[in-house]
């Protein structure tokens, strides 16, 4: 088949919008490496206790501060925990918080930006609120909240899952800022090009042309910072553990087990490199996916 | 609409003194310090079926004009008719549902496309915003259209980064004309496209109005496109009409000053005549808006302003041939 009527073909063949972004995103090599290691990272923490069965929490006495072993292959810490079982326990809470944090976290940044940046009136006011809460020095607010919600919030929910809903709560409402006012003034920009103005004057409502003009065209920013954002939450979760506000002491997340380890680095630095290289790869691969996301849904870059 | 058969001469849009006002705000406090009178007092009628052209240099209030009578901008004081429906007052419901029959087609194809919509998409948003057609019906349509404004239907998969000018101003125009409208504001729809490109989209919109009985007002600077495609001519001058004539009565023999140095400045394309031909060179800048001159506001730059140009607006008057015109010397 000659070039022209293979051209000929794809100009009449029918385009699905999903398709083409799929084509796109396997086309960005940084984007299926992450993809690749992501899954990896996704399956080890789920799948992986089914493999590697042994319980975080058995104290081992005799195999305390243990290198790498056929029977411990990341190692022990100083009271015989198995290092492979609490870094996988660990990844479940971590990557769980982390994405429910950024979500909480992106959801209030962009209504508030696409609100403040699209209605003039409520622009003044999101913006003050927005640098209300830049201005709140964070840990105090956090000391605060937690003070007050956590036994309520356990007695409602139980130990573990409260705790949960508590710090993907208070991580989400103290880091949506700069993806608000990124949005805000993305939006502004925006609702001065001519083709918001053509919305309007084919009668389109207010929130269809949030929907389908605005949103879609601030999604690259959006998207780059979710994919700050879950590196965040995973470190401030780590943050709040150090100081005993996150989760129980005996239940692993990976920021807790780094501060656990960090007193023991000159005798066994694999406890800290271990939930350290997990961070550090969950996060590098979820901004390479991010990346390729941003790139394949843009049509502008699509096909290039 | 079906029920008022097209009938030579009816008019279809009337403007009446429309004024466009914008506040300026400055200080601490956002104190409202003056207004820019963008458009200030401007009234014209446009009959069922026929092009006016509206010229005049940037930043006089041309655009503006044209967003006002689609309600694109608030009007700040006057009344926009539309088949007899003042629609500087509809509610937003009323004046949502007015939509479909007064379409705008922009200047620059660039921003005019929503990049991350297909073409099918741009074209098929009025027919789904007005729900009036649905599924293969729409998709139709959407094929129609494209046929219509000479682009090839199976580009409707595509994005509008793929086009050139000229095309994408095709499919400005396609989704303009979806929801079958009476009257078309083109807002300098030459203006960003290459000069092999212009004619074939003026004889595009030309065609159009031929074969589906379109009413144009048609916003530009480009003197001879607007002799070209206008039955009437308008010349604004900071906010105001000064001039409002038939093409040939306005570009044969100019009555206001300012038209006449408008005119003077458009090239002949004969060195002999341009050569000896007298051009008006007009002295200073356009006055702000801001702050126009007292009486009128030509005075500054005109060639023969006398003590009365400062002291009193001149009338907009009507000659014996017909033609309106805002000067105290015209005759």
């Amino acid at each position: 088949m000659t070039d022209a009527s293979l051209a000929a073909q794809g100009m009449t063949a029918h385009r699905s919008l999903w398709g083409d972004v799929w084509r796109q995103f396997r086309a960005h090599r940084g984007a299926m490496v992450g993809s690749a290691v992501f899954l990896f990272i996704v399956l080890g923490v789920t799948v992986g206790p089914y493999i590697h069965t042994v319980d975080p929490q058995y104290l081992n006495m005799r195999a305390r501060n243990a290198g790498i072993s056929w029977d411990h292959p990341f190692g022990t810490d100083n009271v015989g925990r198995d290092m492979l079982a609490q870094v996988m326990a660990g990844g479940r809470v971590s990557l769980a918080v982390g994405f429910a944090a950024m979500g909480v976290s992106i959801v209030i940044g962009a209504l508030v930006g696409v609100l403040a940046g699209y209605i003039r009136r409520l622009d003044g006011p999101l913006m003050r609120l927005t640098d209300l809460f830049l201005a709140l020095p964070i840990l105090p607010l956090l000391l605060v909240i937690l003070l007050l919600f956590r036994d309520t919030l356990r007695t409602l929910f139980g130990p573990e899952a409260g705790i949960f809903l508590l710090i993907v709560f208070v991580i989400g409402i103290t880091s949506w800022m700069q993806t608000a006012r990124i949005v805000r003034g993305e939006v502004l920009a925006l609702k001065e090009r001519e083709f918001v103005l053509a919305a309007k004057s084919i009668g389109t409502r207010g929130h269809r042309i949030i929907t389908r003009h605005l949103l879609p065209n601030v999604l690259s920013p959006i998207m780059v910072s979710a994919t700050i954002g879950i590196a965040n939450a995973i470190i401030t979760e780590s943050a709040l553990s150090f100081l005993g506000l996150g989760f129980p002491p005996d239940f692993p997340t990976w920021g807790r087990l780094l501060f656990d380890g960090k007193d023991f680095m000159t005798l066994t630095p694999e406890r800290v490199i271990w939930p350290g290289l997990a961070i550090s790869l969950t996060v590098l691969s979820v901004n390479f996916i991010g990346d390729g996301l941003r790139d394949a849904l843009d049509p502008r870059i699509r096909g290039r | 609409m079906a029920f008022d058969s097209p009938k030579a001469g009816e008019t279809l849009v009337r403007v009446a003194d429309l004024k466009v006002h914008f506040p300026i705000h400055a200080g601490l406090i956002r104190r409202q310090v003056g207004t820019v009178r963008a458009v200030d007092g401007v009234s014209f009628d446009v009959a069922r079926g026929e092009t006016l052209g509206l010229v005049g240099e940037s930043g006089c209030g041309k655009s503006t004009t044209g967003r006002a009578v689609l309600r694109l901008v608030d009007a700040t004081a006057g009344r926009i008719e539309m088949a007899g429906t003042d629609i500087a007052s509809l509610g937003s419901e009323a004046l949502r549902r007015m939509r479909p029959r007064m379409q705008m087609i922009f200047q620059d194809p660039h921003a005019s496309l929503n990049p991350r919509m297909t073409v099918g998409s741009i074209v098929a948003e009025p027919l789904s915003e007005h729900g009036t057609l649905r599924g293969s019906a729409r998709q139709r349509r959407v094929e129609e259209l494209l046929d219509a404004v000479g682009l090839n239907p199976s580009f409707a998969n595509r994005y509008p980064h793929e086009f050139s000018g000229g095309q994408r101003q095709r499919i400005g125009i396609a989704r303009a004309l979806a929801l079958d409208p009476d009257f078309i504001v083109c807002d300098e729809p030459i203006a960003a496209l290459d000069v092999s490109i212009q004619a074939q989209v003026v004889n595009l919109l030309e065609e159009l109005q031929e074969r589906l009985g379109l009413t144009y007002l048609f916003i530009s600077h480009d003197l001879s496109m607007v002799r070209h495609i206008a039955d009437r001519v308008a010349v604004m001058y900071l906010g105001k009409i000064v001039e409002l004539a038939d093409r040939e009565a306005l570009y044969g023999a100019p009555k206001h000053p300012y038209t006449q140095a408008l005119l003077s400045a458009v090239p002949i394309p004969n060195p002999k005549v341009e050569a000896t031909r007298r051009h008006i060179i007009l002295k200073g800048d356009v006055p702000s808006p801001a702050n126009p001159p007292s009486g009128c506001r030509f005075r500054t730059r005109c060639p023969i302003a006398e003590a009365r140009c400062a002291a009193e607006e001149p009338a907009w008057r009507k000659l014996d041939d017909g033609r309106h015109v805002a000067c105290h010397f015209a005759t």
